[in-house]
């Protein structure tokens, strides 16, 4: 294990900066609170997946350089509040930019100190966090690709068991996909469609209040689905859990 | 959209909208996937078994070439009769000749889909010879004249009810004979059984070939695939060039976990290795090695159609693949809009890099589309096939050739220049806020124009926050200060 930073670049996401803003706040309370000073990039915008998932990799290389230079400033680790977003850096920004001289090494010197939000808590800082007073049933979102792509499975739940008091459950298949999938979601619409029908029965069944997640691409989907069916179901990025934000 | 993409879009409604055949599906694939789970956890060490299999495809695919030499002069040499076929036209003639030449109006079949791939029984029946389907789930299929809509379980968008009246219509069954499963399992036999014993010739796919002894291995769970290989004087195997195997030690590293990751099975009920036809000699009593049954001629039909093109190129893992399915069980699009949807004979994740690696990306590569990139697939391959990035390449593939749709390509670089200019990113935040102000109430808005349209057919859209959180975070640090 490295040493325990004291420092750290958040690399927010554009979802997160952009609709999200609560989610990247509650990232930087938290990691505030376990004692890591939290450097925010000025110059981040998109990791590019939207255009990699699309087949268009000169374009999502463009931005992966562009990333690579926001959160290279500093040799900080980075920690990402969305495991696909993570994903992307760890996992494809080093094949993206395998034949390119400059960005290459700096890709891979990248992707080995990027972390997603739960990872770094539980595996780089081994934190304990207290637990919060007991406040709604929480049920958990394993988002696909923080899950298959990172190995992201036990950290959420365990920082979620404790802070919740035990309030926090699995979703009936919480391992499936909500269906978001980025461009897959307007290209397949009424596909991406019937897999979210799928997930929002799933939390119909669980009987929980709060759907959490570590990413919000899929919280924006699911919360999406929720409201226009007009459920009271509301959706909490993990962050905000943590950050005691569980409530309206 | 191109023709094939807006036709294979029309499916996908057809197949949400069918409330039968979402039922059917999700009721076996379930069955199918748990299955799998549970055996896969029930080895002592599931990765080791699967890394051994991957590494035995893997030494395969990677000198493709002196392994099938190989396999054709052993095979050969054990009195096969190995051909070459690099089109499906050409399997289609080598085994209508073989057909012809010998006079043979009766063939039965066990399960195959290298043989539907190369559409095999339109082609004997054109040429005289009758085509009995005797694995049961295809024989359903041939008697409905339909398709196989999953790699193992042809029928699984059939519910047993439908096969009842089928076999009511088709074979004028009596009610009794419909009563339950075993009843209709029971009639199936009583047909086919006749058929074994007329037929001139057994045809049967090939799940994995040995390089090093000539033998070619199938499975099957109803034994019709011994039937097929052995009841016949002629036995012709139609082998797809990339099912091979270097040596025995190989195939049993492949054969660990192939019905495990099919059905659940820790083997299959028949698992046949077959080197050669039957050697003659065999004399009650006497001395002279010889087999007393098995056919009089075993020809071997390699064939290509496409296969040997996606070597070397960025789809060639894809020639690992054993044809388990379980890709298709856990494929949370697969198991709403089953394999007909799909258009070609290999259908989910797998069928998505196959069919436009085979059969061409122009009409083809939409399929690639139909995924999240959730990535179950590449957790439950049995050779370990990271199919999300070879769905990636296929698209990739179809970028270059500029088939994605026209507004696709107009934002593409739209968005790049923008996610590329940090001040750009900024102003452009700001102004979709302002404009997404007008469109929404209370933060949610309920109609997006253009192709933005199909995310707001289903669920609402969030408005864009007033302001971004890394503005925001700044403004308040520099006001802490």
């Amino acid at each position: 294990m490295m040493p325990r930073p004291a420092r750290v670049q958040l690399f927010a996401t554009c979802l997160v900066d952009q609709f999200f803003p609560s989610a990247g706040h509650a990232a930087v309370e938290v990691l505030e609170r376990c004692g890591v000073e939290v450097l925010v990039p000025a110059d981040q915008t998109c990791c590019g997946q939207p255009a990699f998932n699309g087949g268009f990799a000169e374009e999502a290389a463009a931005m992966a350089r562009v990333t690579i230079d926001a959160l290279s400033r500093s040799d900080d680790p980075v920690v990402v509040p969305s495991g696909s977003c993570a994903d992307m850096i760890v996992n494809h920004y080093p094949e993206l930019l395998e034949g390119d001289a400059a960005y290459g090494p700096k890709a891979k010197e990248l992707a080995a100190r990027t972390y997603e939000f739960c990872q770094f808590l539980v595996d780089v800082l081994g934190v304990d966090l207290p637990a919060a007073p007991p406040g709604p049933a929480l049920a958990y979102h394993a988002s696909c690709h923080g899950l298959r792509g990172l190995g992201l499975r036990d950290q959420p739940r365990r920082l979620l068991r404790a802070v919740t008091g035990g309030r926090c459950a699995d979703l009936p298949d919480a391992e499936t996909c909500c269906g978001f999938g980025g461009l897959f979601a307007v290209k397949m619409g009424p596909l991406s469609g019937a897999m979210l029908d799928a997930k929002l029965e799933a939390i119909d069944r669980s009987g929980a209040d709060v759907v959490v997640a570590t990413d919000v691409s899929c919280l924006m989907h699911i919360g999406g689905g929720l409201h226009r069916r007009a459920s009271r179901v509301r959706t909490r990025h993990i962050a905000e859990v943590l950050a005691g934000q569980g409530h309206d | 959209m191109t023709e094939p993409a807006l036709a294979f879009h029309r499916r996908i409604d057809a197949a949400l909208a069918d409330a039968r055949l979402r039922r059917a599906l999700a009721l076996t694939t379930g069955r199918l996937a748990g299955g799998r789970a549970a055996a896969f956890d029930a080895l002592a060490d599931a990765e080791a078994c699967r890394h051994e299999a991957r590494r035995a495809r893997a030494s395969a695919i990677a000198s493709l070439d002196s392994h099938l030499d190989r396999f054709a002069r052993e095979a050969t040499a054990r009195g096969c009769t190995v051909h070459w076929a690099e089109t499906a036209a050409d399997a289609r003639q080598i085994i209508s000749g073989i057909a012809r030449e010998r006079g043979i109006r009766l063939a039965v079949k066990s399960k195959s889909m290298a043989t539907e791939e190369v559409e095999l029984n339109e082609a004997l029946e054109h040429a005289g010879v009758r085509v009995v389907e005797t694995d049961l789930g295809e024989f359903v299929v041939q008697l409905g004249g339909d398709r196989p809509s999953h790699i193992i379980t042809p029928i699984i968008h059939r519910s047993r009810q439908d096969v009842a009246a089928l076999f009511q219509e088709k074979l004028g069954a009596a009610p009794a004979d419909v009563a339950d499963i075993p009843a209709m399992t029971a009639l199936a036999r009583r047909v086919l059984r006749a058929e074994f014993l007329q037929a001139g010739m057994g045809i049967s796919g090939v799940n994995l070939a040995v390089a090093e002894t000539g033998s070619i291995c199938i499975v099957t769970n109803e034994g019709n695939g011994r039937l097929t290989t052995t009841l016949p004087r002629v036995h012709v195997a139609l082998l797809g060039l990339e099912r091979i195997v270097p040596t025995a030690a190989d195939l049993a590293a492949v054969l660990t976990v192939l019905a495990r990751s099919a059905t659940g099975q820790a083997s299959p009920v028949y698992t046949n290795v077959m080197t050669g036809p039957r050697r003659p000699g065999a004399a009650p009593g006497g001395q002279q090695a010889g087999d007393p049954d098995g056919p009089d001629e075993l020809h071997i039909v390699i064939l290509d159609n496409g296969r040997s093109r996606l070597l070397g190129t960025p789809l060639a893992e894809i020639l690992y693949c054993v044809r388990c399915g379980a890709c298709l069980n856990v494929c949370p699009v697969y198991r709403l809009i089953g394999g007909h949807a799909y258009g070609g004979v290999y259908p989910g994740p797998v069928g998505s890099v196959v069919m436009p690696g085979l059969h061409g990306a122009e009409d083809w590569s939409e399929l690639a589309h139909a995924s999240s990139l959730c990535g179950a697939c590449r957790d439950v391959c049995p050779v370990k096939i990271d199919l999300p990035h070879l769905l990636l390449a296929v698209r990739r593939d179809a970028a270059a050739r500029r088939l994605a749709p026209v507004w696709i390509r107009a934002a593409m670089p739209i968005y790049a220049a923008v996610a590329t200019r940090p001040w750009l990113y900024r102003l452009a935040g700001r102004a979709a806020a302002r404009l997404a102000r007008a469109l929404q109430h209370e933060g949610w808005i309920r109609r997006l124009p253009g192709p933005l349209a199909a995310w707001t057919a289903s669920r609402d859209f969030p408005a864009p926050a007033s302001r971004p959180f890394v503005a925001e975070h700044h403004a308040r640090k520099a006001a802490a200060r």
